[in-house]
Formats: structure tokens, C-alpha cells, sequence
């Protein structure tokens, strides 16, 4: 099964269409609605999981781009500092996703992007802040730009 | 004296890493030899064991001394970039401790507090040659007229700067749970109510205590790593406490001892001190701390052999029984298990995370390695002994 985790961004258009029942009736992709901020004449932002083969999972993604949603992976919006962080551990009790983990025996703290949902936790509970999610900015950006336009 | 079958002096120790002759394994490396070879095997062959711990260690700070002014200032309050250091020293000394917030800090007004900011950052961001911000108020005396002072300066304008860690490098710890219903956030770190979780603080088998059990070998003068630079252990630790129950190979069931180690901060890096913000609880520093251990003897040889199997530490609740003073656990673990990422506690499986970082504790007794094997670092005899027990082994191997 082909998973994968996207941050849609949703022109103020779209915004008031039933985008996610589409994806399912058409293109028979499971999805996991992991954060969703719309607003109706708004620009709004989601962060959906898919599940599908990948031959669908392609055309749902190529259905919500017709539709003007930018897609990016969630992973792109996700970065941990590598010369902060000095490989402690304290972050892997905290992840609920198992995206940050350790490799045994050598105990190295891994960070695996794809598995990342985007909650944030790991921001505040890593000790040297090496952890950067910058979707929680946008959040707070994105009334700002849609005022702006 | 003559108890043992091998024996070797620091002072011979010492020349052979002079003659570029000396074999140095780190204590990860010295499992296996123990083990492959037994304790005496292992002492010919080995003469110095190194060790590396990084993490959290609360009891750091350091001592400034910041440069007169004109006219003169005999400080009574300092900021160092909106952080308090204490200054009632002398005229300009003042001490800066690690887990000193800065002073606008909300702490925990908005619960769990994010505690960005404070003395272990400003000793970090000082040995990183950033600019810190120093603010000093002071009463007018005869010799000292000025009664404030301004100014902006880095590490390399300080005339002097110790890094003075009262306690460092405990030797075992806690491996911490929450058995209450709510979140807890700790020095722990954040505690899941139900014992959904278990954070454990220790390098094992390569800290450098829990391999001199008894501190033989580290005592008062002891040359180490510090911070990126040379320290030295200059006292036990503040809550040294060596009686507490220990297993058939020495080594302590609870936390016990301690080290106060200092250095010249000058010669530090950013790398191995890094300001930490701990949620809900507060800042303090990461110290990276190596302790080169001479295998004098094949008792020597045979601690240093100890592996995480054979560390044992206790479950304690973080929920209730610390913070009320109970003394009471829920059950030991060895580091074996810890590391392993799953605990037993009361029948139930528990996910394990560290806050000690193994990769960086690794690398710290290969950077002591290589300070031995390339650059000489020779090791010094404690000139005073830290406060410990009796303790003999029982049989031979």
C-alpha cells in the first residue's frame, strides 16, 4: 500500500467544494485527515494522508491540483537541525508516530520525514529546539496573506 | 599492594604513552576484551579505559571575571543578556548558574513553560564567540565609583572564565515514570499519565563513573575532558553518595556518586555545551565530560569490563513519590533493557527513551582516545580520594 503525507494549501475557490467525498467516490484512495484549518471564502490549509495504489493516489493528486490546491509534501515543511541536535533520544518518547526513532545498538536518533504528521509536539520537547515544523507558522500567516490579496 | 597478578603505576602508564607504546580502548571496546580475554588478560594487555557522557547536567555554571570599568565598579547586581548572575563575589567575579532563567521569562505562567533562554544558553552562545549583553548595578565606595555599567563583550574580552560545575556526571540515575493520571513535565522530561512512558538519563557502560564503581582511580585532580576542552575533577559532587545498595560487581543500584569538575572555558566549545530549554521544568546545559580510566590492575581491568547488562537502576515514580518525598520504586532495570526501548513495570510493557545521548558519548571517549594516543594527554594521580565504601570481590573470576 502506497502512503504518503501531503499540506494542501486551498485557494479561497475551492474552499467551499466537497474536495475530500470526490477523491474517495472517484479515485478509491483512503484518506486521514491529520490537520484541516478552512474556512469557507477563505484560503485554508490541510494536511491529508492517502492510502491507495499509487497509479490513484497520482490521479487524486493530479484532481486536486486541476482544482487550483497546491500540493506539497508534508515532509518538505518538516527539518530537523542536524547541528543542533546532538542525538539525545528525549524526542522518540515524545513522537506519537515512531518518525523520530532510534537505530539499535548504536543508538542513533533518526528522523524519518515520511512518517511525520505534522503535530508539533517534538518543537517544544526537544531540549536544544533542533526541530523546525513550519506549518504551525503558516497557519498564522495565512489569514494575513488572504487578507493582503 | 602485591594482591593482584598485574600491577602498573599511573607513572609508568604515563610512559608508555610518552613512548607512543600505550594501548587505549574506550569502555565499550573493553566489554569484549574483558570478556574475550578475563579480567588479568585484559590488564596486560589494555592501559587506560576512556569514557564519554553527554547531557543534561544540572550544577553547571561558571565564574566571570568581566573587566573593570572607568571610573572602577564593585557589582552588586549583573545581567548577562536580561539572565541574574550572582555577584556578590569581590569587585567584578560573579557567578553565572545554568539553570538561571532570563529574568523576563514567563516560566510556567503559561504551563508547560518553554524556558528558551538562560545561563547554560549564554555559556554556550559565549564559548560560540557570540556578543553577550552585561548589565551591572552597584553602590559608589571610595574605590569603587562607578555605580552602573553597560556593555557588550565576548569570552575573548573576559579576563578570566572558569567553567565550576558543582555536579556533574552522576553516576547512575533514575529511569523515571509517571504513574498518575495527568501529563507531568519534568527534568525527566515529559511524563505520560498511566506509565504510557519511561525516560532513563545515563551513558551505561560508557559513563565514566559507573566504570571506577568505587572511585578508584577518579579523585580529586583528575585530568578529563571538558566541555571540548582539558578540566579537571576538583571535588566529589555536590550529593555524593556512595552508600547506597550496589550489585556483586560494585556498581551502584541507585544514583550515587558525583563529580565537580572545572576548566578554562576559553579553550570549550559550543559543541559539547549547548544551553538547553527542558519544557515545564527550565534551561540548564548539555555538558560532554570524558574521564580517561588507568587499568592499574586486573580489578581495575575488570570494571571498566562492565557492560549494560550488569547496571541496574531503579523505576521511580515521577507523578507523586518524588515530588512528596517517597522513597519507594516500582522495580530495577538494567540498561540493557532501557536501551532496548521497551521496560517491564508492574507486569506492564513500557516504552523506553534516553535523554543521555550514546552516539555523543561514543564519540567523547574516542576524542579522549585520540587526546591520549596523539597528543599525549597524560593522567594524573588523585591527590585526595572521593568519599566511598568497602567493597572486594567475592570470588576470583
Amino acid at each position: 500500500m502506497y502512503t504518503r503525507i501531503y499540506f494542501l494549501r486551498y485557494p479561497k475557490e475551492t474552499s467551499d467544494d466537497p474536495v475530500i467525498y470526490h477523491l474517495v467516490k472517484q479515485y478509491d484512495v483512503e484518506f486521514n485527515i491529520l490537520k484541516a484549518d478552512i474556512r469557507p471564502q477563505r484560503d485554508g490549509i490541510m494536511i491529508l494522508e492517502l492510502k491507495g495504489n499509487r497509479e490513484n493516489v497520482r490521479e487524486a493528486l493530479g484532481y486536486l491540483k486541476g482544482l487550483g490546491v497546491k500540493v506539497e509534501r508534508l515532509a518538505t515543511r518538516i527539518r530537523r537541525d542536524e547541528s543542533r541536535c546532538f542525538q539525545c533520544g528525549a524526542c522518540t518518547g515524545i513522537c506519537p508516530v515512531g518518525a523520530l526513532h532510534i537505530r539499535r545498538p548504536e543508538m542513533e536518533v533518526l528522523f524519518d520525514p515520511e512518517k511525520c504528521t505534522g503535530c508539533g509536539l517534538c518543537v517544544t520537547g526537544c531540549p536544544v529546539r533542533a526541530m523546525e515544523v513550519s506549518i504551525d507558522r503558516l497557519l498564522k500567516e495565512e489569514p494575513a496573506v488572504a487578507q493582503g490579496a | 599492594m602485591s594482591e593482584h597478578q598485574v600491577n602498573k603505576t599511573y607513572a609508568e602508564i604515563n610512559a608508555r604513552i610518552k613512548a607512543g607504546e600505550a594501548v587505549v580502548v574506550t569502555a565499550e571496546e573493553m566489554v569484549d576484551i574483558v570478556r574475550r580475554e578475563g579480567p588479568v588478560g585484559a590488564a596486560k594487555k589494555v592501559d587506560v579505559v576512556t569514557t564519554g557522557t553527554f547531557s543534561t547536567m544540572c550544577s553547571s555554571g561558571a565564574f566571570f571575571n568581566f573587566g573593570q570599568t572607568t571610573p572602577t565598579i564593585k557589582a552588586a547586581r549583573v545581567w548577562i543578556n536580561k539572565v541574574p548572575a550572582y555577584a556578590g563575589l569581590a569587585a567584578i567575579d560573579i557567578y553565572l548558574g545554568a539553570t538561571e532563567p532570563a529574568e523576563d521569562d514567563p516560566l510556567n505562567k503559561v504551563y508547560p513553560g518553554e524556558f528558551r533562554y538562560g545561563g547554560g544558553h549564554i555559556i554556550e552562545d559565549l564559548v560560540a564567540g557570540k556578543k553577550v549583553f552585561l548589565e551591572a548595578k552597584a553602590y559608589a565606595t571610595d574605590c569603587y565609583a562607578n555605580t552602573k555599567c553597560k556593555k557588550e563583550l565576548t569570552l575573548a574580552d573576559m579576563p578570566h572564565a572558569l567553567l565550576c560545575n558543582p555536579r556533574n556526571g552522576y553516576q547512575n540515575y533514575n529511569c523515571a515514570v509517571n504513574l498518575s493520571d495527568r501529563t507531568v513535565y519534568t527534568y525527566m522530561g515529559m511524563l505520560k499519565p498511566g506509565c504510557r512512558n519511561a525516560n532513563y538519563c545515563s551513558a551505561g557502560e560508557l559513563s565514566p563513573l559507573l566504570n571506577d564503581p568505587l572511585y578508584r582511580t577518579i579523585g580529586v585532580g583528575t585530568r578529563i575532558f571538558l566541555g571540548g576542552g582539558v578540566g579537571y575533577v576538583t571535588w566529589h559532587g555536590t550529593q555524593h553518595n556512595p552508600g547506597v545498595p550496589r550489585g556483586d560487581n560494585g556498581v551502584p543500584r541507585r544514583p550515587a556518586g558525583t563529580m565537580m569538575v572545572q576548566g578554562d572555558l576559553k579553550q570549550m566549545s559550543a559543541d559539547w555545551l549547548r544551553g538547553v530549554s527542558i519544557q515545564g521544568y527550565g534551561c540548564s546545559l548539555a555538558v560532554g565530560l570524558g574521564v580517561p580510566i588507568p587499568i592499574l590492575n586486573e580489578e581495575m581491568a575488570r570494571f571498566t569490563g562492565v557492560s549494560d547488562a550488569e547496571i541496574f537502576t531503579q523505576v521511580v515514580d515521577y507523578g507523586h513519590d518524588y515530588t512528596n518525598g517517597i522513597q519507594r520504586n516500582y522495580g530495577e532495570v538494567s540498561y540493557a533493557q532501557l536501551k532496548s526501548g521497551m521496560i517491564e513495570v508492574a507486569g506492564k510493557k513500557v516504552p523506553t527513551a534516553p535523554l543521555s545521548s550514546v552516539v555523543k558519548a561514543r564519540e567523547i571517549a574516542e576524542i579522549l582516545r585520540h587526546w591520549i594516543l596523539d597528543r599525549g594527554f597524560q593522567l594524573t594521580e588523585p591527590v585526595a580520594n572521593f568519599p566511598t565504601v568497602d567493597f572486594s570481590f567475592d570470588v576470583a573470576e
